[in-house]
């Protein structure tokens, strides 16, 4: 037996046939679904039809239009109420394992409860038409994005057609110092490679730095993989795994649990085992991160300042890097922590679980929302964060320190609702992208972790989180 | 899908690394449950002076006249060059949607973001990786030569000026290329192979009877 890495594992025992060309029939185990990309896939489904393949595969969810504002008035966007009515419609006439509509008490941002309900599981193939699907490989998954068409395939047959990837490992050695999160490591990593650096890889994160790491803080880097360029991210199954997965709702039970973990044990890369590009890190070297551009790879430590253009030599860098700093309204060479803030958002499916909140909360706990910053706040990834949150009195630290509390769901990490920036308003954001507009138009985004985004609420500006704490 | 055979058009450049694909189609016209009707939303925030909405008189509002789509001498085209990393972003099949829409048939850039790019051949619309001192020199072409066009054989696997002093030729899989030549519907396809689906499909809720 040649020594396999994890995707190999993944991928080969999902392989339905092989083409002579690579092209593989690849069997899929979970589909998650949207609202957003998933009404054409119906429809393109009944014209033709066709019925779903295996209906028990399916969790869906409505989280990308949904308010995170006066629940009880429902949706008032006629165009978003349609999508999210149309998702509704789709799953009472097909059927699926789980659906949680707006408002359902577990309602959330689908990559938020596709592990929280214990349906994201070592082992499986998850797909769901989004990019941030990648999160869900912190679980040992081949778990990746797709789009419309592929959403219709795979209601049809329960496949889709693909090729195998590159693997890339990245090694995080040691590990990470206080006040330095995943999402710093992300973006650091990002940094370093590029956000084209793992275009046509399966990124495998590896190391004692990763092995630390909480479920939560594992999801938060696979989260990002996509942001590098890679449609795939993920991490061996190890003890954190099951014991985040011992009694979900969807989690196998008695003799299947211990079957299951038996399995899952072998899914990590074999000693050895080759990959095609390796990246290594050490933990300890990082810093807190903070975005100052228009794409992910544009970041900084905290403690840095504006890159200034004039010191690029490769002309289209830095054409990149003016427009950019145009956009963004920010002169070449300033301090990073001289960027004032006009709001805070703490949300996405990269940092809104329990442990994000709870970081959050412990950076504004005792202190206030500075009077500079027009709003601050805080949306939980589900309802059932939320809930848990509550438990905790998160909430309430919150809200005396002068943060909004909301409803789950995406809300501004892609202003599809109400919540958005304002032309020119500057966010600190906890979640992936930072692209113009993607906030709302003329919105300018910083991409940092929970703990920086409270700290850059309470100081106006940004702040190095280390430093609140001495 | 559209099959796609040979190709001869009018080129556009967009010289921008990193376009993601909120850029090539914003969000608020993600709203839409239909695949059609995206082109004059293509590029909203870049092509319109002021912010668009869905349900608004596209051709009423008012262009930004320093967005390269809307110079004349860029009317009409049909093929796209574009700087690397093209369509990064989010998995929204809009992205290619409102590309064809608006009229594109292929696309050119050193590298395409990966969902994106499997995205495009759903639409008909062909993505083609050529190297980037290659599209550097189209880049130069487009801006000397006002009506400057290309010609794509997808049979032949090549892009060439019409007179043909330039041919450059480009990878394709074969299992794409098969499919996009002959227009093949992908599902229809993989239904062919139902039994051997099916069969795994046994085995594998048999040996990990919790997936089930
Ligand atoms: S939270 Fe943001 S990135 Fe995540 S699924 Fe929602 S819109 Fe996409």
């Amino acid at each position: 037996m040649p020594r396999q890495t994890l995707y190999d594992k993944l991928f080969d025992s999902h392989v339905v046939r092989r083409d002579a060309d690579g092209t593989v029939l690849l069997y899929i185990d979970r589909h998650l679904v949207h609202e957003v990309t998933s009404p054409q896939a119906y429809e393109g489904l009944r014209l033709a039809g066709r019925t779903p393949w295996r209906t028990q595969s399916i969790v869906a969810t409505a989280d990308h239009n949904t308010p995170t504002t006066h629940w009880s008035e429902g949706i008032r966007d006629p165009v978003s109420r349609t999508q999210v009515e149309t998702l509704d419609a789709n799953i009472r006439a097909t059927g699926a394992k789980a659906y949680f509509p707006f408002r359902d008490r577990r309602q959330g941002i689908v990559h938020v409860i596709g592990p929280e309900s214990g349906a994201t599981l070592p082992g499986m193939t998850v797909v769901c038409g989004d990019s941030h699907t990648s999160t869900h490989g912190a679980f040992a998954c081949l778990a990746f994005g797709i789009g419309t068409s592929e959403v219709e395939h795979v209601l049809a047959t329960q496949c889709l057609v693909t090729r195998k990837s590159k693997s890339m490992l990245v090694r995080v050695d040691r590990r990470l110092p206080r006040g330095v999160t995943s999402k710093d490591l992300a973006l650091a990593l990002i940094g370093r490679i590029g956000t084209a650096g793992g275009t046509g890889h399966a990124i495998e994160f590896a190391g004692e730095a990763i092995r630390a790491l909480s479920m939560e803080a594992r999801m938060t880097v696979c989260n990002m993989s996509i942001e590098a360029g890679a449609r795939a991210g993920m991490i061996a199954a190890d003890d954190v795994t099951f014991d985040y997965l011992r009694g979900r709702p969807f989690a196998p039970a008695g003799e299947n649990w211990d079957r299951a973990v038996a399995y899952w044990r072998t899914l990590h890369s074999d000693e050895g085992a080759a990959f095609d590009t390796t990246v290594v890190l050490d933990a300890t070297e990082m810093r807190p991160q903070v975005t100052w551009g228009t794409s992910p790879e544009m970041v900084e430590s905290v403690e840095g300042r504006v890159p200034d253009p004039d010191r690029e030599r490769d002309a289209a860098r830095r054409e990149g890097i003016e427009r950019a700093l145009t956009y963004m309204g920010l002169a070449p060479n300033t301090p990073i922590t001289d960027i004032r803030i006009d709001k805070v958002f703490i949300g996405s499916c990269t940092n809104s679980r329990i442990e994000d909140l709870r970081a959050a909360a412990m950076v504004a706990r005792g202190r206030r929302v500075a009077a500079s910053v027009k709003l601050a706040m805080v949306v939980p990834g589900s309802g059932l964060v939320k809930a848990q949150a509550e438990a905790e009195g998160l909430d309430r630290v919150f809200r005396d320190a002068g943060f909004e509390w909301r409803e789950p769901g995406c809300s501004m990490c892609l202003a599809m609702n109400d919540d958005r920036l304002e032309p020119g308003e500057r966010c600190a954001s906890t979640s992936n992208r930072n692209f113009e507009g993607r906030q709302g138009d003329g919105g300018r985004t910083h991409l940092v972790s929970p703990a920086m985004a409270a700290a850059a609420a309470v100081a106006g500006h940004f702040v190095d989180v280390r430093r609140l704490f001495g | 899908m559209q099959a796609f055979r040979q190709h001869t058009g009018l080129v556009a450049p967009l010289d921008r690394a990193n376009v993601d694909t909120d850029a090539i189609i914003p969000k608020q016209f993600l709203k839409s449950i239909k695949r059609t009707g995206f082109g004059p939303n293509l590029f909203d925030a870049w092509r319109y002076l002021d912010h668009g909405e869905p349900g608004m008189d596209n051709a009423a509002r008012p262009r930004n006249p320093g967005f390269v789509l809307n110079e004349p001498r860029y009317a009409g085209a049909s093929i796209l060059v574009a700087r690397r990393n093209f369509g990064c972003g989010s998995s929204r099949e809009h992205a290619p949607w409102a590309l064809a829409d608006y009229g594109f048939r292929a696309l050119i850039a050193p590298s395409f973001a990966d969902i994106f790019f499997n995205n495009c051949y759903k639409s008909g619309l062909l993505p083609i990786v050529l190297p980037e001192n290659v599209v550097a020199r189209l880049f130069d072409d487009v801006a000397a030569f006002p009506g400057f066009r290309l010609a794509i054989d997808l049979g032949a696997q090549t892009v060439a000026t019409p007179d043909g002093a330039f041919v450059q030729s480009f990878d394709i899989t074969a299992d794409r290329k098969n499919r996009l030549l002959n227009g093949l519907d992908d599902i229809a396809l993989t239904l062919a192979h139902a039994d051997a689906i099916r069969a795994f499909e046994a085995k594998h809720l048999r040996e990990q009877p919790w997936l089930a």
